[in-house]
């Protein structure tokens, strides 16, 4: 009877803690997005979406570096989407168990862990300098993307294997090769996992600062950019900008700029996965 | 149009010795046996004692696993199937095989049934109509989804699911169909059903079935071979195959004779 008793109050004690930390998560994120959108949400206006900077950055708008974000994050998808995709398929369908395969997952694993700024000195060197890209949307795009591989093909590999391999089998027993049993059951299948993850993959990058510093990232630029060699403004760099170096700014606006990057990021993690559900809905296993 | 292509006397098969192993485990071993076209083949025996091994030499999904080897000879109509220019591939398309359990596509029914034409290259809407229609006429289908055929296949039952899957495997018009324990996951009159689909089929198909169930074996087939492994330490192999009213009523084998009166297994 004691032992049931301090069983049970083992078991309370457990829930409360779990719970405790279940709860301190969804208040922080709570607070951070109220936050952000009570501090940012006055400096909102047509004019602030749609013009360039003025008066020192201190008033206008912040358009210049909402399209260089944009820029930068569909560059970054159009390398980082095929490579990562690719090479996800190839660990989960193709890779043998192996020594070489070990070596690509540690590479992989190895690459998350890299801290950001490290890409940014590594883009600076590789794409900037060495193949003479220039501080660009394009050698940006070609960092973040590095930054981005790691999250996709591991996105990739996830929802691969969760597809059930009586499937495969399916269709190599009725005469179809491994490619195509890939490209017209498998990978339709895991697609809603795969646009998931690399759309997760794709907001952080939309967010990075350091990795664009050195590659990509310039203070203050009227024009919009006119090819993939410009170099462009960036959200996450121009709040670092108006925090830091630009005195007698209203704080508003930096939250403003703040609010406009978590905005659109959360607006796309939103409709990924309303798509991911409306599919899911469409098939169950 | 596509001719409804019947392959009567074609779909033999002749194992000799054949063997396979897993890395170092040795799971079945020296099988020889003659599979007869047009006709009904059940492979029996106890769980774990290799008849699904042997079902996939046949159609060398064994290959798909990575670390099987298969050794002795497997001759479908005469031809060695795992001689090194022999394309699986190809095989497949003439060896089909419906699963245990049942594993339709996430597309539609006529999709799923069209998967393999399409695979081979059959584009013509008319020709994929006219072989959906008589694949899924034959698996004891169409008249259950004719008006359904935009249908998500998920959305059937169980035993559907499954005669959806059979008329998959019959649309690539094999020569051969391999069936590992078809109805095992399926209710008792959907087990019907299928039973009933596959003693039509041996018209077009030579069917070789794996089943658990001594009771289907003795419905179905017209041969029956009793596969064991009298132990783990041992391959497991072929004890004897013939007609399946022999074996049932009067088996060459006295291990047979106990298997099939429900000593052991």
């Amino acid at each position: 009877m004691n032992r049931i008793k301090r069983a049970r109050t083992v078991q309370t004690v457990a829930v409360a803690i779990t719970g405790a930390a279940a709860a301190f998560i969804i208040a922080a994120a709570l607070f951070l997005f109220v936050y952000i959108v009570v501090r940012g949400a006055p400096a909102i206006s047509w004019e602030f979406l749609t013009d360039v900077p003025r008066k020192q950055m201190k008033e206008g708008g912040i358009l210049p570096a909402i399209v260089g974000t944009l820029a930068l994050t569909l560059g970054t998808a159009a390398f980082a989407l095929p490579i990562g995709v690719a090479a996800g398929i190839y660990l989960s369908e193709y890779a043998p168990r192996g020594r070489s395969t070990r070596l690509i997952r540690l590479a992989i694993s190895n690459m998350a862990g890299v801290p950001s700024i490290v890409y940014g000195l590594f883009g600076l060197a590789l794409f900037v300098i060495l193949l003479d890209l220039g501080k660009s949307i394009l050698a940006g795009a070609l960092t973040l993307a590095c930054l981005t591989l790691p999250v996709i093909i591991t996105a990739t590999e996830e929802a691969l294997r969760q597809i059930p391999s009586d499937l495969r089998q399916a269709s190599l027993a009725l005469g179809a090769t491994r490619w195509r049993t890939i490209y017209r059951i498998v990978l339709p299948a895991a697609a809603p996992g795969i646009v998931t993850g690399s759309i997760l993959g794709l907001s952080r990058a939309a967010g990075e600062t350091a990795p664009i510093l050195f590659t990509a990232a310039v203070y203050y630029k009227r024009q919009m950019p006119d090819s993939v060699f410009a170099d462009v403004m960036v959200l996450p760099y121009h709040i670092f900008i108006l925090a830091t170096q630009v005195t007698g700014r209203p704080d508003d606006i930096i939250w403003g700029t703040a609010l406009v990057l978590v905005g659109g990021v959360t607006a796309i993690s939103v409709a990924a996965a309303t798509w991911r559900s409306i599919q899911r809905r469409k098939v169950r296993w | 149009m596509v001719t409804a292509q019947s392959h009567a006397g074609k779909g033999s098969f002749d194992l000799h010795d054949v063997s396979v192993t897993y890395g170092s485990e040795t799971a079945i071993a020296g099988v020889s046996m003659h599979i007869e076209p047009n006709a009904v083949t059940a492979l029996i025996g106890p769980s774990g004692c290799g008849k699904s091994t042997l079902l996939r030499c046949l159609n060398r999904m064994n290959d798909e696993l990575g670390n099987a080897k298969v050794a002795g000879r497997i001759l479908l109509d005469g031809v060695d199937v795992y001689d090194k220019e022999y394309d699986p591939v190809e095989l497949r398309t003439k060896v089909g095989q419906v699963f245990q359990k049942p594993n339709p596509f996430p597309m539609t029914i006529y999709d799923n049934v069209a998967y393999g034409p399409r695979t081979q290259g059959i584009r013509k809407r008319s020709d994929l109509d006219a072989l959906v229609e008589r694949s899924l006429t034959r698996a004891a289908l169409w008249g259950e989804v004719k008006k359904d055929l935009k249908k998500h296949a998920f959305e059937l039952s169980g035993g559907q699911q499954q005669r959806v899957c059979i008329a998959r495997a019959l649309a690539t018009e094999p020569e051969v169909l391999l069936m590992d324990e078809p109805a095992s996951s399926l209710d008792p009159i959907s087990t019907q059903q299928i039973e009933d689909t596959i003693a039509e089929l041996k018209e077009y198909v030579t069917i070789v079935i794996v089943t658990h169930n001594m009771q289907q074996a003795a419905r179905i087939s017209d041969k029956t071979a009793f596969m064991l492994r009298e132990s783990m330490e041992e391959p497991a192999f072929l004890v004897e195959v013939g007609e399946t009213r022999t074996m049932f009523t009067n088996p060459g084998d006295k291990r047979t004779e106990a298997y099939i009166t429900g000593r052991f297994g």
